[in-house]
C-alpha cells in the first residue's frame, strides 16, 4: 500500500487511522531518514490507540510508556548499536508486549523485530514539496496482512 | 585531600549529602553540604568511551556504570573528608534517564542507605539540573558567581539531551510546568543535526564549535516552529528536517554547503525559539529572574541570546559554571539536601523510573510507592 500526505497533519491523520486497527501485541515498524516524520507518524498512531498525553521523541530513553484503550510502547533505537543494547534494555519485553510496539529505527534492532510486524516505509521528497512524504505500508506475516487488508479497505 | 578533612569539623550536623547521579553517560558522586557548597563532585566520564562508536551506548553504559559507581562513591567521600556517619542523607537520581543507568545508581544509593542507616532521596533529573545554580562554593573553595542562591520566584529554562522544559519556580518543591518540547529536545536536535552535517560526538559542543568558526547565523533561512498562539511550547522537529533538505538539496545539485554557516543558522533558529518562548513566559508570570540549566545552557549562541535579549528587557539572567551544567552529582546533592530539608523520604522500594514525569508535583513525587 502506497499513499503520499503532504503535511505533518495529514502524516498524523493516517497514524491515526492505522492506530485505531491496533490490537495488544501488534507491531509496528516506522523507517526512514531523519526528518522524514517517524515521530509525527508515531504520534497519530498513539492517538489512535487512545493515548491521550503528549507524545514526544523517545530517542533520549529509549522506551515511552503511554497507556490508552490498549497500552503502547514507543520505542526509539536511534541510539541503539547492536542487538546487546536491547537486550540490556529488556527490549524483548515490549516485541511483542502486553500492548502496541511502535518502533522508530527498527533497522538498528533487527533480531528484536518478531517475524509479523506492520511495516512503514517513509521517505523525504527532495526536489518536492518540503512537507511531501511517500508512505509504504507492507506485512510479514498473517497478523499484519490482516491489519494492511483493513487499512486499505477503509 | 586530607586537608578536607578539618573542615569536617565545620560541618553542621545533618547537612551533608552524598548524591549519585548515573542517569546517562556520566557515572557521577558528590558531597555536598547546605545544599550549596560542593565539598567533592566526581564525574567518570563515558564520553571518550561513547565517542568511538558516535553515541551513547546503553549496554556500555550501565556496564561502566556498574564498574564506576563505587569506586567514585569512595573517591567522592575521601576528597570530601567524609565519613558515612557525617551524612545527612544519601540523594540519587531516580528519573528520567536510560533504565539500565538509573538501576545502578538507585540500586546502590538503596544499599547504601540501607547499610549506613540513612535517609534515602529520590531526585529528579531536571530538578537537578535547575538546583545546580543553588551551589555557590566551588570544591577548591572559590566562591561561584555572586556567591548568592537565585531569589523566588524565578523562571528555569531546562535545556538538554532529553528536555527542553519551561518551568516557573515559586519555592523548593513548588513549580509550574509552562512548556515543553512536542517532539524533539532542544540537545537531540543539536546532536540529530550534528550527524546530519558529518560530525561526530558529542554532537553539541563539536557543532558549537564549528558556529563559532566565522559561521554566518542568516546565511541559511530556517523555519521557526508553527505552534498555535499563546503556546509555549518547543518544536524543534521541522527544523531538523528543514537542516536536512538544504543538505539533500545541495547532494542533488552537487553544490558544497558551507558547514559553519550552516551550523550557526542552525543554532541561532534553536536559541531564537529558545528566548522567545522564555520572553514570553516572563511576560505571562511576570517574572524578572530567568535561569538557565542542562547541558544545553552551555551552547554559546544561547547564551549570548539571552543575556542580549532578557537584559534588554529589564530582566536577569544566570547559567550555571559550564561543569555544573552537564550532568554530574554535585546538582542532585543541592537538589536532594533542600528535599530532605523538606521532609521528603524515599522508601528503600523507590524505582528508577526512566519516564519519570516532572511537573507540578510537590517533593513527594521521588517516594517509593
Amino acid at each position: 500500500m502506497k499513499l503520499r500526505t503532504s503535511s505533518p497533519d495529514e502524516t498524523e491523520i493516517f497514524g491515526r487511522r492505522l492506530g485505531a486497527l491496533l490490537e495488544p501485541g501488534d507491531v509496528v515498524c516506522l523507517s526512514g531518514p531523519l526528518g522524514a516524520g517517524k515521530t509525527c507518524l508515531a504520534r497519530g498512531i498513539l492517538a489512535g490507540t487512545g493515548a491521550t498525553g503528549p507524545v514526544s521523541s523517545p530517542t533520549f530513553v529509549i522506551v515511552h510508556e503511554h497507556p490508552g484503550r490498549v497500552p503502547a510502547y514507543h520505542i526509539d533505537a536511534y541510539r541503539l548499536e547492536c542487538g546487546d543494547d536491547a537486550a540490556a534494555l529488556g527490549l524483548e519485553e515490549y516485541l511483542p508486549g502486553e500492548g502496541v510496539a511502535v518502533v522508530e529505527w527498527p533497522e538498528n534492532i533487527p533480531d528484536f523485530i518478531p517475524p509479523d510486524a506492520l511495516w512503514v516505509r517513509l521517505d523525504r521528497l527532495p526536489g518536492v514539496g518540503a512537507d511531501d512524504r511517500d508512505l509504504e505500508v507492507s506485512a510479514s506475516g498473517p497478523r499484519s496482512e490482516r491489519l494492511l487488508e483493513e487499512l486499505s479497505h477503509r | 585531600m586530607s586537608g578536607r578533612g578539618a573542615a569536617t569539623a565545620t560541618a553542621t550536623a545533618g547537612d551533608l549529602i552524598l548524591a549519585i547521579e548515573t542517569s546517562c553517560d556520566e557515572t557521577a558522586a558528590a558531597v555536598v553540604q547546605g545544599g550549596k557548597v560542593i565539598r567533592a563532585n566526581v564525574v567518570a566520564s563515558q564520553v571518550d568511551l561513547h565517542r568511538r562508536f558516535g553515541g551513547v551506548v546503553p549496554e556500555i553504559a550501565s556496564r561502566r556504570h556498574l564498574e564506576l559507581s563505587i569506586p567514585v562513591v569512595d573517591e567522592a567521600l575521601e576528597r570530601a573528608g567524609a565519613a558515612p556517619a557525617d551524612l545527612a542523607a544519601v540523594a540519587v537520581t531516580a528519573g528520567p534517564g536510560l533504565v539500565g543507568a538509573l538501576l545502578v545508581g538507585v540500586s546502590l544509593a538503596k544499599s547504601l542507605a540501607f547499610g549506613w542507616g540513612k535517609p534515602l532521596v529520590g531526585v529528579n533529573h531536571l530538578e537537578g539540573h535547575i538546583y545546580a545554580n543553588f551551589l555557590t562554593v566551588d570544591e577548591d573553595g572559590q566562591v561561584i558567581g555572586d556567591g548568592r542562591p537565585p531569589e523566588f520566584p524565578f523562571l528555569c529554562l531546562v535545556v538538554s539531551g532529553g528536555h527542553s522544559d519551561l518551568i516557573y519556580i515559586e519555592g523548593h518543591g513548588r513549580r509550574r510546568s509552562l512548556g515543553r518540547t512536542r517532539d524533539d529536545a532542544a540537545g537531540e536536535a543539536f546532536d540529530k543535526v550534528a550527524r546530519a552535517i558529518g560530525l561526530g560526538y558529542p554532537g553539541g559542543p563539536l557543532l558549537d564549535a564549528l558556529a563559532r568558526e566565522g559561521g554566518d547565523p542568516l546565511a541559511f533561512d530556517l523555519p521557526r516552529a508553527r505552534l498555535e498562539a499563546g503556546s509555549l511550547d518547543f518544536s524543534f522537529s521541522g527544523l531538523k528536517t528543514a537542516v536536512v533538505h538544504v543538505l539533500e538539496r545541495a547532494a542533488l545539485a552537487g553544490e558544497e554547503v558551507d558547514r559553519a554557516d550552516l551550523a550557526a543558522s542552525f543554532s541561532q533558529a534553536v536559541a531564537d525559539a529558545l528566548v522567545d518562548k522564555t520572553l514570553a513566559a516572563a511576560r505571562v508570570t511576570g517574572a524578572s529572574r530567568i535561569v538557565l540549566a542542562g547541558g544545553v545552557a552551555a551552547n554559546s549562541t544561547l547564551r549570548r541570546t539571552m543575556l542580549e535579549r532578557a537584559e534588554a528587557g529589564g530582566l536577569t539572567v544566570r547559567f550555571p559554571p559550564l561543569k555544573l551544567c552537564t550532568d554530574n552529582a554535585a546538582m542532585i546533592g543541592a537538589a536532594g539536601y533542600f528535599r530532605y530539608a523538606a521532609g521528603s523520604r524515599s522508601g528503600l522500594d523507590l524505582n528508577a523510573d526512566p519516564n519519570l514525569a516532572f511537573g507540578d508535583q510537590a517533593v513527594e513525587e521521588c517516594r517509593g510507592s
